[in-house]
């Protein structure tokens, strides 16, 4: 054993456990019905970065994202095939529990949903609630606060939290809606274009949050914005169906090279606007 | 040269075909004429009650009898009666649809969800005529037993009281015959398919991405349909189910095939006899002379009354339930 791998046990022994997982994607395929629309897509997703997916619409990035944390299934007639390995274990394994599973992956959709029923507080411990997690009213009390912070809210909404999520601009609510994936205390949250629905300034925001959460949790980010992926994601991965093709990643790197030093001549012409 | 444009509100107009403005007369007057013709009835109902009310005044309100012969006649016990009959069919009806509901809505199969509603609706098929026979012949002999269990260990409560020994091993089954129990277990078969229609209804168009939103955060199912689907449809529930009372309110033939008649305020449900404001009408109408026809339709009026609020209460309910409403930003 080297000095290096003793020294790398160390760490990973004394990094906190709620720290954010790695998730791998391993030959991953989709189906709809009977309709193929992804084919064998790896992915290797490292903790504590934030890996952005690009490509044009209908290549299937949305659809992977959501099989990353089982979302897919609850489509009718929705198939897959391969592995999702988060810290090495199979989330598709029979024996692992799906709520489990989806707790430890949030995710933030592309249309703000806070539960309209719900005040802004409610709506933060949610999962919480629907995951029978119990809390005394002060640990209740602070989770509001800490994760309407990290969701860089919380200046905006701390004198109005019992008010209804829905009185909040789409904006807010998105970032609503990423504060209540905090509260459950993911490993990774996956995020399906969460600001193709808001106006920049919002946009920046939520860009602005997805940097401050960066150091603790596994982002996976779906955008059509390229410098949205440019700006935030130190991975990039991009996915493509060619005509009558089932999607696939043509190319995944570093953002750095995808933007300025892409290998294939496709990436190179969507991440310059040619097509897409 | 530009002329000077006054700042004030234009009158907008917009020409109309002559298609366009047929087609609008015709669906205008269509709508007009449910309006006037359920008037209509109320009126007629209304106009028909008049010589009955002024004859017996207030007392028509508080007799319980119904003895034309003698002239003595009243709504109390019938009334009473009628919503016995609803409130038991509702207790029995409301939980049986929400679950179906629920089940059909979001457990079932998809294969399968078609061929449920076919049935549930097959369910608001059936004549009501044969839910009495069913009712009388199959389930009353079943229904006594339940009654008898009930009477004897919850007896105590007024409800359930039975004027009889539940309990002595020669029980007299005729007491437990013919109640506002098995009329309502009879009338809630009969609304099931009405408020489990609404309710599933309204459950269907619970926002997806509400429900997603639940699930990703590591609910369960139920934990998704409680805090989603559920208060989505609270109007839809309420609704449902108060077009399921209104629908319970005004069953006539069922309940004229089970129960047998008594004319008395008493609130145990399980004891023989009872009689309900249709079943009175339904019995007594054929030979009915003129005064005593006015008097049943002045019991008609009442329960058109009745209904016509029920529904009324119930159509807000489920019009103001978000259903209706955009739930877009």
């Amino acid at each position: 054993m080297s000095v290096i791998d003793v020294l790398e046990d160390t760490l990973a022994q004394s990094a906190p456990e709620a720290s954010a997982a790695g998730i791998d994607a391993v030959n991953v395929s989709a189906w709809f019905g009977s309709n193929k629309v992804l084919e064998q897509v790896s992915l290797s997703m490292p903790p504590r970065t934030v890996t952005a997916l690009i490509g044009p619409s209908g290549c299937g990035k949305s659809t992977f994202l959501r099989i990353l944390n089982r979302m897919h299934e609850s489509v009718p007639r929705a198939q897959m095939a391969g592995q999702v390995l988060l810290n090495g274990q199979d989330i598709y394994q029979p024996g692992v529990r799906i709520t489990q599973t989806r707790k430890r992956i949030g995710m933030v959709f592309q249309k703000p949903n806070p539960f309209p029923a719900m005040s802004i507080a409610d709506n933060v411990t949610a999962g919480l609630t629907l995951t029978g997690t119990k809390v005394s009213k002060r640990e209740r009390a602070e989770l509001v606060e800490r994760c309407l912070t990290r969701g860089g809210l919380w200046n905006e909404v701390k004198d109005r939290l019992d008010e209804p999520g829905q009185a909040l601009s789409g904006g807010q609510q998105q970032r609503l809606c990423i504060a209540r994936s905090l509260a459950v205390n993911p490993d990774v949250l996956l995020m399906d274009e969460p600001c193709s629905a808001l106006d920049p300034t919002s946009t920046r925001r939520i860009e602005q949050t997805i940097a401050d959460l960066a150091p603790d949790v596994t982002i996976v980010i779906v955008t059509h914005n390229m410098q949205q992926a440019a700006r935030v994601s130190q991975q990039c991965a991009f996915f493509l169906a060619e005509q009558g093709t089932p999607g696939g990643i043509v190319e995944a790197g570093t953002t750095k090279q995808i933007f300025e030093n892409p290998h294939d001549q496709r990436t190179t012409d969507y991440v310059n606007g040619r097509f897409g | 040269m530009t002329a000077v444009l006054e700042d004030a509100p234009r009158v907008l107009s917009q020409t109309l075909t002559p298609g366009d403005r047929s087609f609008r007369g015709l669906v205008t007057g269509i709508g007009l004429f449910v309006l006037i013709l359920t008037g209509a009835i109320g009126a007629f109902l209304g106009y028909q009650a008049i010589p009955t009310l002024r004859h017996y005044g207030l007392a028509f309100f508080t007799e319980t009898q119904w003895l034309p012969q003698q002239d003595i006649l009243g709504i109390a016990a019938v009334l009473v009666g009628t919503v016995e009959v609803a409130v038991i069919a509702l207790l029995i009806g409301f939980p049986l649809a929400l679950a179906t509901a629920l089940y059909i809505s979001e457990y079932a199969p998809v294969r399968l969800r078609s061929t449920l509603v076919a049935l549930i609706d097959l369910m608001a098929a059936v004549p009501s005529i044969i839910y009495g026979l069913w009712g009388f012949f199959l389930l009353q002999p079943h229904a006594i037993h339940v009654a008898r269990w009930l009477a004897q260990y919850a007896g105590w409560v007024p409800f359930f009281h039975v004027d009889t020994d539940p309990g002595s091993a020669t029980w007299a089954q005729t007491k437990f015959t013919a109640s506002a129990f098995i009329a309502g277990v009879v009338v809630a078969m009969m609304v099931v398919p009405l408020a489990c229609a609404v309710m599933r209804g309204v459950f269907s168009q619970a926002p997806l991405g509400e429900r997603e939103a639940a699930l990703a955060l590591g609910s369960t199912k139920w934990g998704m349909i409680r805090t989603v689907v559920i208060p989505f449809g609270q109007g839809g529930i309420i609704g449902g189910t108060m077009l399921a009372l209104g629908r319970a309110l005004g069953e006539t033939v069922a309940v004229l095939l089970i129960i047998s008649p008594a004319f008395d305020i008493k609130p145990n449900v399980l004891e023989v006899g009872t009689e309900t404001i249709s079943a009175l009408i339904a019995g007594l109408f054929g030979e009915a002379s003129s005064s005593q026809l006015s008097a049943l339709l002045t019991a008609g009026f009442f329960l058109f009354l009745l209904t016509l609020f029920v529904n009324t209460v119930a159509a807000v309910f489920v019009n103001r339930s978000r259903s209706g409403a955009s739930t877009e930003i």
